[in-house]
C-alpha cells in the first residue's frame, strides 16, 4: 500500500496559492492550508468600515480559497511577531514599506514551525504558490533558494507552479510527487495561471493588484512613515495600523493628526475610539466625526475645528458650531468659521 | 455538552474568526460557542470557516449593534 503524503500550503487567498494546492491534490497529496494574519492583510477591514463597500461581497479570500479546494485552513495571528519583520528586514523593503523577501522567509519559517509543533498530523512538506519572476523583490530566481534556506525549510519547500525551473526537492526525489506534472511558469505574465485556473474550473478568484497586503500600497506606506516620524519611534499597535486604513489624514501641526471620517461607516468605526482619544464633531451641520491622534493643545482646538468644519456640509457657512470631546472633561463648544480650501495647506494632507 | 461565550466585539475580520478557531480548540465535540461580534463581516467569515473545518452554525442573532453567531463544535 502506498502511503499518502501530506503537505501544508501557504494560502494567501490569491490565485497562485489556489493553483499550487490543486496541482498537488491532483497528485494525490493531502493538503491543509495555513494563513498568516499580520494586521496589514488586504482582507475584510476596509470592507467592514466603509459604506460604499457594503454591497461588495464581504468574503475572506483565504477562507474562500480553502473552501474551493476542500481543505482545512488554519489562520494564525502573527501580529506581534511580524513587527520585527517589518521594522528590521534583513533584505530591505520593496517599492514601498513591503519587506516581501523577509516576509516570505518568515511565513515559510512559521510553516516549518507548524509542522514541528503538529507532528502528530504528519506533514511531510510545504507548498507555496511562488512563481519565479512574478514579483520584483521576493520572487526572483536568486531569492528562491534564500527563502528555502533562511526559513529552515530547505528541500521540503515545493513551488508547484515553477518547480521545473528549480532544483529537485525531497518530495520529488523520494517519488512522493512527480516533477513532470508540475509547472515551469516564470515572469510577470498571469496568462499561464489564468489558463490553469480555467482548466480547473476556478472563476471569481481574487486578484489583488499590488500584492497581498497594504504595505505595497504607496498611500498606506506614506501614512505609516508619517506616523513613525511624528512619534519619533517606529513602535506600533494594532489600533495604529487599523486607523491608517480609515479616513482622510490631515496633519496641521507635527504633534497631532486629524483622522476625518469619509462616510457614516467610518464615523461609526471612529466612535469606538471616543473614550481614548480627543474627537471633534460639527453639530450645527452634518459633518464627519474626527479623531485626533497625537498631542493636541487647547490653543490648537480652533485650528483643528476649522479644518474639520471644512469637510462638513457647513463648509461655506459663516459660522458653525463644533464640539470637542476630551475624554474625562466637559464638552468644549466652539463657534468658528470653517477654513477655506486654500487655508487647508496642501502639505498637511498625509 | 456545555455552552460558552466569546467576546469578539470591536474586532475586525479575520480576528473574530481567529479567536473563534482558537477557542474551539479548547472545547469538546458538541459544545456550543456564542461569539459576540460587531463586524458584520463575521456573517460570511465564521460560517465559511465552520464549513471548511467541520463545525456547524446553529444560527445568528443581530440586534442592530451586535451580532451573535452560534457555533457547534464538530468532530
Ligand atoms: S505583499 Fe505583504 S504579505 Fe505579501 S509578501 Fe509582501 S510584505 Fe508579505
Amino acid at each position: 500500500m502506498t502511503t499518502k503524503h501530506k503537505a501544508i500550503a501557504l494560502i494567501s487567498g490569491g490565485l497562485d496559492s489556489l493553483l499550487a494546492v490543486r496541482v498537488m491534490q491532483e497528485q494525490g497529496i493531502e493538503v491543509e492550508g495555513i494563513n498568516f494574519y499580520t494586521g496589514f492583510c488586504v482582507e475584510g477591514h476596509t470592507h467592514a468600515i466603509r459604506n460604499h463597500d457594503k454591497d461588495k461581497q464581504k468574503r475572506n479570500n483565504a477562507l474562500w480559497a480553502a473552501e474551493q479546494l476542500g481543505i482545512k485552513l488554519h489562520i494564525v495571528d502573527v501580529i506581534e511577531e511580524y513587527k520585527d519583520v517589518l521594522l528590521n528586514p534583513k533584505h530591505g523593503y520593496g517599492a514601498n514599506m513591503n519587506p516581501c523577501l523577509d516576509c516570505k522567509i518568515f511565513m515559510v519559517g512559521k510553516a516549518v514551525q507548524w509542522i514541528q509543533e503538529n507532528r502528530k498530523d504528519g506533514f511531510d512538506f510545504i507548498i507555496t504558490g511562488e512563481v519565479i519572476g512574478q514579483r520584483p523583490m521576493s520572487q526572483r530566481k536568486q531569492t528562491m533558494p534564500i527563502v528555502a534556506k533562511e526559513s529552515g525549510a530547505e528541500d521540503i519547500l515545493v513551488r508547484p507552479l515553477c518547480a521545473k525551473n528549480l532544483p529537485a526537492t525531497k518530495p520529488e526525489l523520494e517519488g512522493w510527487i512527480d516533477r513532470e506534472k508540475m509547472y515551469d511558469f516564470s515572469g510577470r505574465t498571469r496568462k499561464p495561471q489564468m489558463a490553469l485556473a480555467a482548466k480547473y474550473g476556478f472563476t471569481d478568484y481574487a486578484s489583488p493588484a499590488g500584492g497581498c497586503c497594504f504595505l505595497t500600497d504607496k498611500n498606506y506606506s506614506d501614512k505609516l512613515v508619517d506616523l513613525w516620524d511624528a512619534r519619533g519611534t517606529r513602535e506600533y499597535e494594532m489600533d495604529d495600523i487599523m486607523l491608517l486604513k480609515v479616513g482622510r489624514h490631515i496633519r496641521p501641526k507635527p504633534e497631532f493628526k486629524l483622522i476625518i471620517a469619509r462616510d457614516a461607516g467610518e464615523s461609526k468605526y471612529l466612535e469606538g475610539y471616543r473614550k481614548q482619544f480627543v474627537t471633534i464633531q460639527v453639530v450645527s451641520h452634518n459633518g464627519p466625526l474626527t479623531m485626533v491622534d497625537g498631542d493636541i493643545k487647547p490653543e490648537d482646538f480652533e485650528l483643528a475645528a476649522g479644518v474639520v468644519a471644512r469637510y462638513g456640509q457647513g463648509r461655506d457657512a459663516e459660522q458653525v458650531e463644533v464640539h470637542i470631546f476630551v475624554p474625562g472633561e466637559d464638552i468644549k463648544i466652539m463657534n468658528i468659521k470653517p477654513l477655506s480650501v486654500d487655508q487647508v495647506n496642501e502639505d498637511w494632507h498625509v | 455538552m456545555s455552552e460558552h461565550e466569546l467576546d469578539a466585539r470591536r474586532m475586525l475580520c479575520p480576528m473574530p474568526v481567529i479567536k473563534t478557531q482558537n477557542k474551539v480548540k479548547e472545547l469538546a465535540v458538541g459544545d456550543i460557542l456564542n461569539v459576540i461580534c460587531t463586524d458584520p463581516g463575521v456573517l460570511s467569515d465564521i460560517p465559511a470557516w465552520a464549513r471548511i473545518n467541520g463545525h456547524k452554525i446553529l444560527g445568528h442573532h443581530d440586534n442592530g449593534d451586535e451580532i451573535t453567531v452560534t457555533v457547534q463544535v464538530g468532530g
